[in-house]
């Protein structure tokens, strides 16, 4: 018995893999050509699974204000947000998305994985009781876990379900924390936030809508999921990440709870991490600017996401729930799912390749997530890649 | 509340529900070695037992639970049975 040995079969695992041809699990881009294409196995390839959904990665100002502070800010400020780490356009970009999202507080984080790890794990404590749809993120399971609360899981997208499970917590429901995703990143599908909210009113219970997926996606100002349900007052904490649409790394917690700002000392992940370095800062501001600048960029995404959506469902697949930017193909099993991924890959399509037990529903997944940085004829070289895969 | 007994009996009915008909399921039964359970078909197990008993198992007792004994003795706990 020794420390490797748990991870024997997670070896196995990634052998039997190989047997379906799949030799390696990591795709390495050899060269990045633009937000859509970069080299890899040395072919020009259309990346078609990267969730850089406004296309700004290439941007020339993001860019630009990235270069600039690098130049006169360094290359990272080597420390946490607690001790030496808060430069003032740490302040600053808070100061942005408090102004964009329109509430009194806002914590940044070095990575959006942080940023759940420490809201939840700070806000919920033993004796507490967080109930997570069951299709969240790793992220939030591991908030959770930390957090040392009792964990529940509700079916997912069924609000019906939250309310029977904070009604058998009788009394403990009012300060239970209920956690949704905007848009769930493996199906692209949405909360019906709607139901939800008014569950959690009933009960006095806390909200989190985690916005990874859908800031700059949805709402008519890109402010996710809860502007466009029409639902900012009733949700007590939107979480987000950097590293989607503002094309960069990096996580936020938005509140209009005054808590916010004393939550911040306490929050472990965040006090002990070192803060994001100053040309990631730089350009999550412009990236965020752009976003606010420029509505057309998400209309251009989602004409991308209706373009491949119809036209895969017209070629006969069977497709994630309803139109997304994130579309993804189901299959029943995974060898064919890793026989037409290698397929895709050969004919310069990258797409996500998700297998049990990372799906949802245990089938596995080819997924696509579309950028506004596409152009109709990359979407369709993706359409004509599916529509030559072998049955 | 249930007793001990009824809560196994109930666990028991609750995974013939979801296993080959005529496999003999006792309070020793391994739920991952003897009936090969995954997350999914454990996940599922607990939603059909969570609505028999009306109650929510958390997610953090599942790592002491192997057994349809371990099972029913956190259940016990949790329909307020000890």
């Amino acid at each position: 018995m020794t420390l490797f040995d748990k991870f024997t079969a997670l070896q196995e695992a990634r052998q039997s893999l190989a047997e379906f041809g799949l030799t390696s699990v990591n795709v390495v881009m050899e060269k990045v050509i633009s937000p859509t294409e970069a080299i890899v196995n040395g072919r020009s390839t259309i990346l078609a699974g990267t969730n850089n959904y406004l296309g700004l990665t290439f941007n020339e100002e993001c860019v630009a204000a990235a270069c600039q502070a690098l130049k006169t800010e360094g290359t990272g400020t080597t420390g946490s947000r607690a001790a030496n780490g808060t430069y003032s356009a740490h302040v600053g970009l808070e100061n942005d998305l408090a102004d964009f999202f329109n509430c009194s507080s806002v914590i940044v984080f070095s990575t959006g994985y942080v940023a759940n790890l420490g809201m939840i794990s700070t806000l919920a404590g033993k004796g507490d009781v967080i109930l997570i749809d069951a299709d969240c993120h790793a992220s939030i399971y591991d908030g959770c876990l930390l957090s040392g609360a009792d964990i529940i899981r509700f079916r997912h997208n069924d609000a019906a379900d939250l309310d029977k499970r904070l009604r058998r917590l009788g009394d403990r429901a009012a300060s239970a924390l209920v956690i949704v995703e905007g848009m769930y990143s493996m199906l692209g599908d949405r909360a019906p936030l709607a139901e939800i909210t008014d569950v959690k009113k009933r009960y006095g219970a806390f909200l989190l809508v985690d916005e990874a997926h859908s800031l700059g996606v949805l709402g008519a100002n890109g402010r996710g999921l809860v502007e466009e349900e029409g639902v900012e007052k009733d949700v007590d904490f939107i979480v987000g990440t950097f590293s989607k649409s503002l094309g960069a790394i990096g996580g936020y917690c938005a509140s209009n709870h005054p808590e916010l700002d004393i939550i911040r000392f306490a929050n472990r992940p965040y006090v002990f991490t070192a803060s994001p370095s100053p040309s990631i800062i730089a350009s999550t501001r412009t990236a965020l600017a752009t976003l606010r600048r420029h509505p057309e960029l998400k209309d251009r995404l989602w004409n991308n996401a209706h373009r491949l959506y119809e036209r895969l469902e017209a070629l006969g697949f069977k497709l994630s729930p309803e139109p997304s930017p994130i579309v993804a193909i189901r299959l029943e099993n995974k060898e064919e799912a890793i026989r037409k991924w290698c397929a895709l890959l050969e004919n310069g399509v990258y797409v996500n390749l998700v297998l049990p037990p990372a799906s949802p529903d245990g089938g596995s997944l080819l997924r696509c997530s579309m950028s506004a940085g596409h152009t109709p004829e990359q979407v369709d070289a993706i359409v004509d890649a599916f529509a030559g895969l072998p049955h | 509340m249930p007793t001990y007994e009824n809560i196994v009996q109930q666990v028991i009915e609750a995974i013939k529900e979801i296993v080959p008909p005529g496999l003999e399921i006792n309070p020793q039964t391994d739920l991952i070695s003897d009936l090969e359970f995954d997350s999914l078909k454990v996940m599922n197990l607990m939603e059909d037992i969570e609505d028999r008993f009306d109650i929510s198992i958390p997610l953090n007792i599942l790592p002491d639970v192997r057994s349809v004994e371990d099972l029913a003795i956190q259940l016990q706990h949790l329909t307020g049975e000890d």
